[in-house]
């Protein structure tokens, strides 16, 4: 069994990288995710493992050289942050449409302008639409549980997506936390050898000669991509299968989502990422004063847990949607308009109030979820809602 | 180096049915650099030409294992495969041997891709790098690349009643990935298949990044007739416009001295986007490209006998 040590986000990731062993990772440094590479570089330096290791000249081509590499039939990772991430755009929707199953560790920060290295999620939330799996962590365990759990979902043959695990900048990629570390020998057994699929290294050895990345016109592009949305249908089934295998063999069980005290609550919050655990503070105290508050945490953003939400919430009175992300469209959040979405075929729906908050590292306390929390109940009294979205901790 | 004649029973690994343009100088480039190899070839290639008139889904004219991702990043694309390979290699989970190519347009290559091709030439890949250059944005529509001659017309660098067609010199990228210090650099052209069989050949023997950049006329952006390719690209060596040489490990050679060097316009005049500067009162654009041509030379021949 796996051994208790302390270890901070960025280096849980790192570790994690270690005992998967890739083939191939093609990294750029980027605050806060630098240190990834800087320690991943040094496992590579002691030959601790085969990974080849590129140190490509920019993310645009840290992504390049992981289709090239997942092409050839490699497990291939990357890491990144923000702008680095931003810069790959064009490439992530590339990995996804050519189905092959990457591994990304996103340590979240806000993107620019102005320019922050702080946590928020406009990062990864602007690569909501481009065909990855997006699993998000609540603390440093979770990001390596996430991670290890990622490579055997990405590659799954009825999925065949790349996947990125996302952690908080700073709050979790810098945080020291005692975590469990699984031997490595537990990690090897548990990712495998990857499945085979056909591809360049494969065809050269079979003589039978591959085009990766036709021109697809008018008559084939749509049910390729019909294809692609099928894989992310099935991902849906498999991440949870391949959470519950994790918690059969170590303990942790995984969800698309996690309820926290949902089942007679009144009220409750919808929360992504490291919030999660100040969230539950505040559910906490709110317990203890009576009030039946809880919390629902999204760890699954792509495939949407539509089923999951659904079922969650449609016994609150009134919802708050925690936005770590401004949406720019003058309207709300992104979170809160899926969730919107997800609860709109119920019959009785809950009232959705929306909060952005935190946005470029701004601190989220206890207290600024209990101000959610009250004014939450403030709309469970009235039985009506006086606003959408409200900013939480910002001066104005 | 094969004669003409074995090289032609080997078998063709860029075949018929893509639909290249007739006379089209980048498929005889394609077919050629993949003659000269005698091993198994992977190849990536950036969006352009190329990439869109030989794959259209679900065919293609390739016939060998090949991979597009994107326009500016087919040397990133191919530093990721050739990666895989080495690991591969090293665990024993193949022992054949491969060539690494990355073909690219000159939109994909001197502008688009240059952060790309740098980066895999510094940290030296095993892979050689053909850019086949036809001097514009030929796929989209004739637009000025930094690869398109001064003066010349394109459909971004219009003749037009002030300004005379592009007014910038292009770049020499031959030069900047010479000083890149990779071992094997060179130009080449479709209209001489020794010049180009041999120094592919040459190329994939050296370990390390190689570079070649081909000429590669466009019947419909430069314009011209489809059955002058091979001459058009001959001329342009003939005046030295493109001269012919290769830079191993820094050291520069000649690979083909024209006996008589011709003047610009004879490769100038039998262009479209060039007819501009036949006219009288462009007769000193004529001249200042004439000149600098001439300079470019003298500086090449220095290099080569140094």
């Amino acid at each position: 069994m796996g051994i208790k040590v302390v270890k901070t986000g960025n280096e849980a990731f790192a570790e994690g990288m270690r005992q998967i062993n890739p083939d191939v990772v093609a990294a750029y440094p980027i605050t806060p995710q630098t240190e990834i590479v800087q320690i991943f570089s040094q496992f590579v330096a002691d030959g601790r493992v085969k990974t080849e290791f590129i140190q490509v000249e920019s993310e645009h081509s840290a992504m390049s050289a992981c289709i090239g590499a997942s092409c050839a039939g490699a497990r291939a990772m990357t890491g990144t942050s923000s702008q680095g991430l931003a810069y790959m755009w064009e490439m992530l929707y590339i990995a996804s449409g050519l189905r092959l199953p990457i591994i990304m560790a996103v340590v979240n920060r806000a993107l620019s302008s102005p320019i922050n290295i702080h946590c928020d999620h406009s990062d990864t939330f602007g690569a909501r639409d481009s065909g990855w799996i997006q699993i998000y962590s609540e603390n440093v365990q979770e990001t390596y549980d996430n991670l290890i759990q990622g490579v055997r979902i990405a590659e799954h043959p009825e999925v065949r997506l790349p996947c990125m695990i996302m952690t908080d900048g700073f709050i979790l990629s810098h945080c020291l936390e005692t975590m469990e570390m699984l031997t490595d020998e537990e990690v090897r057994e548990f990712v495998g050898e990857p499945p085979e699929r056909g591809n360049l290294i494969k065809a050269v050895v079979e003589n039978k000669p591959i085009t990766i990345g036709a021109l697809d016109l008018q008559d084939y592009y749509f049910e390729h991509k019909r294809q692609q949305a099928e894989g992310m249908k099935n991902a849906l089934k498999v991440i949870p299968e391949v959470g519950k295998e994790f918690g059969d063999k170590f303990g942790r069980y995984y969800g698309m989502v996690e309820n926290y005290k949902l089942d007679d609550a009144d009220i409750g919050v919808v929360v992504i990422g490291s919030t999660a655990g100040t969230a539950k503070e505040a559910v906490d105290k709110l317990r203890s004063r009576g009030i039946k508050a809880g919390l629902l945490k999204i760890r699954v953003f792509r495939p949407l847990p539509v089923v999951d939400i659904k079922e969650s919430l449609k016994n609150l009175k009134v919802v708050g949607v925690m936005d770590r992300v401004e949406g720019m469209n003058a309207f709300c959040g992104p979170l809160y308009s899926e969730i919107c979405a997800c609860l709109y075929e119920l019959e009785k729906r809950p009232i959705l109030t929306n909060f952005v908050y935190g946005l470029g590292g701004r601190d989220v306390k206890v207290e600024d979820i209990e101000l959610i929390f009250n004014e939450l109940l403030r709309v469970l009294e009235k039985g009506v809602k006086e606003y959408t979205l409200k900013y939480i901790g910002v001066r104005e | 180096m094969p004669s003409l004649k074995e090289l032609v029973k080997r078998e063709s690994r860029f075949v018929s049915g893509h639909r290249l343009c007739g006379g089209c100088g980048a498929g005889i480039v394609m077919r050629l650099v993949l003659l000269a190899i005698d091993k198994p070839v992977i190849a990536s290639c950036a969006t352009g030409c190329v990439e869109v008139a030989t794959t259209i889904f679900p065919y293609s004219a390739w016939k060998i294992p090949w991979v597009h991702s994107a326009f500016e990043n087919s040397a990133s694309t191919i530093s990721g495969v050739e990666a895989a390979y080495r690991v591969f290699k090293r665990e024993g989970k193949i022992d054949k041997e491969i060539v690494f190519v990355a073909f690219g347009g000159d939109g994909g290559t001197h502008d688009i891709g240059l952060q790309a091709l740098s980066g895999a030439a510094e940290r030296n890949h095993n892979v050689l790098y053909v850019c086949y250059n036809n001097q514009a944005y030929m796929n989209t529509g004739i637009q000025r690349s930094g690869a398109t001659p001064k003066y010349a017309h394109t459909t971004t660098s219009p003749v037009g009643k002030v300004i005379p067609g592009k007014i910038q010199w292009q770049k020499n990228l031959v030069e900047i990935m010479v000083a890149h210090g990779i071992p094997y650099a060179a130009t080449s052209i479709p209209g001489r298949w020794n010049d180009l069989v041999s120094k592919v050949e040459k190329a994939v023997k050296i370990e390390g990044f190689k570079y070649i950049e081909v000429l590669s006329p466009c019947r419909l952006g430069w314009p011209h007739e489809p059955e002058l390719t091979l001459e058009i690209s001959r001329l342009a060596v003939e005046t030295c416009i493109w001269p012919l040489y290769e830079v191993v490990e820094g050291k520069y050679r000649l690979t083909y001295k024209p006996k008589e060097k011709k003047p610009v316009i004879e490769w100038f005049k039998l262009q479209g986007r060039f007819r501009h500067l036949l006219l009288p009162e462009n007769a000193h654009l004529l001249e200042e490209i004439q000149k600098e041509v001439d300079r470019r030379w003298e500086e090449l021949l220095k290099k080569c006998e140094s």
